[in-house]
């Protein structure tokens, strides 16, 4: 998977999970400050990955997913 | 002691939404029991119920809908309604002084169900994390308070189908008692599910004229056979009267009284005489100091249910003596379904009118009446000018909550 099909992947897992409109969701983006999640929102949205992915994300390896780019760069390490 | 008035009221009931609609539904003895819609119930015992036909998007925003059981959701559009109603502008009030107290009988029923069929097929990783702030009851009172920003007292009542009764009863102890000023406080409920259909079903509480929707829900009449579920909310402002009066509201009754009571006999049945009805009831006149013959009219629980009407009938002959015959007594859930944990609500808010408007609501389907069961129940709509009217709500387990409320 390219890394920009990932992004879209990504992009439209948050946009359901963030009720956030999909043009503001940008690789920079940063999930609490730009895209208004809160603490719950942030593991919901880590499961929706890892369902859209099939991967397993752990607690330590969430929370240094921060960023849009952060979960591309993340899901494209792991698929390899 | 500080007076307690109603100045707003917000029904979200399966006849009609707002004030003025639920109150023209009733004179006009609608009913609001069809099929079920909300799932296909075709394989249960029972297949109808009283829905609300509402579409919460035109009340809150999408993204706020997704977090919110349908019970919370009915909360929020019944408050917005009641404070419409009240004409209470948020920015003179003192939120300091406004509280919340919105009960549930059961919660969020639906994320509930929702949410263990994910556990049971993917395991606990996978339960939402908003499933615990989505089902807990006490979530209709806090969302109310968070959205309008109010920082009184906020409180929750669980007392199955006593809940909006009790509520109502317990905020108007939070403003005599000086905790707050105003109180949005009432019931909601949203179990119209596979699950509380199916359970209420196999308690044979329910009634199974899935044939004639409308005619199932039929208090008091010798072929009642059980309540018809209903959902949706009523949420009133209760508000000092001193309060009331500065800002020039417009007063639709006083609630000047309270009683409540157990059974201590069962876990679904009443007690066979009423004795803890009756209590109740007693309870809530002694508390104003009102005798039995000024009262005019009762909202009764009514549900419909072979027992639970013959007790209540049976208690209200305790109380009012030979003036029970002189009492007009009508079942709103005839019409609008036994909506459980909001029915007190709903209640409260047609028992509010029927003083404001001089309109006793009827008791429809009353078509073959319990010879047994021998008081007025109103068949149709009568004007009547009604000093003190009283609203009943009595629950599984034992638990009974009456208001009284005086015409101004």
């Amino acid at each position: 998977m390219s890394e920009q099909e990932i992004f879209e992947k990504v992009k439209a897992v948050i946009a359901d999970k963030l009720s956030v409109e999909p043009e503001k969701i940008t690789l920079e983006a940063r999930f609490i400050e730009d895209l208004g999640a809160d603490s719950l929102d942030t593991v919901e949205l880590i499961m929706g990955l890892e369902d859209e992915f099939g991967l397993e994300i752990s607690d330590e390896e969430a929370e240094k997913i921060r960023t849009v780019k952060d979960a591309v760069a993340y899901i494209k390490g792991k698929l390899g | 002691m500080r007076r307690v008035v109603v100045t707003g009221l917000g029904p979200l009931t399966p006849i009609g939404i707002g004030a003025e609609a639920y109150h023209q539904a009733q004179l006009a003895g609608k009913s609001g029991v069809r099929p079920i819609t909300r799932f296909d119930a075709s394989a249960l015992p029972v297949r109808i119920a009283a829905e609300v036909d509402v579409n919460p998007e035109d009340y809150l925003d999408k993204k706020e809908l997704r977090r919110l059981d349908r019970f919370v959701q009915y909360a929020l559009i019944a408050a917005e309604l009641a404070l419409k109603d009240a004409g209470l502008e948020l920015g003179k009030l003192d939120p300091e002084r406004v509280g919340t107290l919105v009960g549930t009988g059961i919660g969020g029923m639906e994320t509930w169900e929702a949410q263990s069929k994910v556990f049971l097929e993917r395991g606990a990783n996978r339960i939402s994390p908003f499933f615990i702030p989505m089902m807990i009851a006490n979530m209709a009172s806090a969302h109310i308070a968070m959205r309008y920003g109010f920082l009184g007292p906020s409180s929750t009542v669980v007392t199955a189908c006593a809940t909006g009764s009790d509520a109502l009863g317990s905020a108007l102890r939070m403003i005599q008692l000086g905790e707050a000023d105003v109180v949005l406080a009432g019931g909601t409920e949203a179990a119209i599910t596979p699950m509380a259909i199916g359970a209420f079903g196999v308690m044979r509480a329910l009634s199974t004229r899935n044939e004639e929707p409308e005619k199932a829900s039929r208090p008091f009449t010798r072929s009642r056979d059980g309540f018809v579920m209903g959902e949706g909310a009523g949420v009133l402002v209760l508000e000092e009267y001193e309060h009331a009066k500065r800002r020039g509201a417009r007063i639709y009754a006083e609630l000047v009284g309270f009683g409540r009571s157990a059974d201590a006999h069962h876990i679904t049945e009443p007690h066979p005489e009423g004795k803890g009805a009756a209590l109740a009831m007693a309870r809530a006149l002694q508390d104003a100091r009102v005798s039995p013959e000024q009262v005019g009219y009762i909202n009764a629980h009514g549900t419909s249910t072979p027992v639970g009407d013959r007790a209540e009938v049976l208690a209200i002959k305790q109380v009012f003596g030979p003036h029970a015959k002189r009492l007009m007594v009508s079942s709103t859930k005839s019409m609008t379904g036994h909506l459980l944990g909001a029915a007190g609500g709903i209640e409260a808010i047609a028992t509010v009118q029927a003083l404001y408007h001089g309109v006793i609501p009827p008791t429809i389907n009353l078509e073959d009446p319990d010879p047994e069961l021998d008081l007025d129940f109103v068949p149709e709509p009568r004007e009547a000018r009604v000093e003190y009217a009283l609203s009943n709500s009595f629950a599984f387990g034992g638990q009974n909550a009456v208001l009284l409320f005086k015409r101004v």
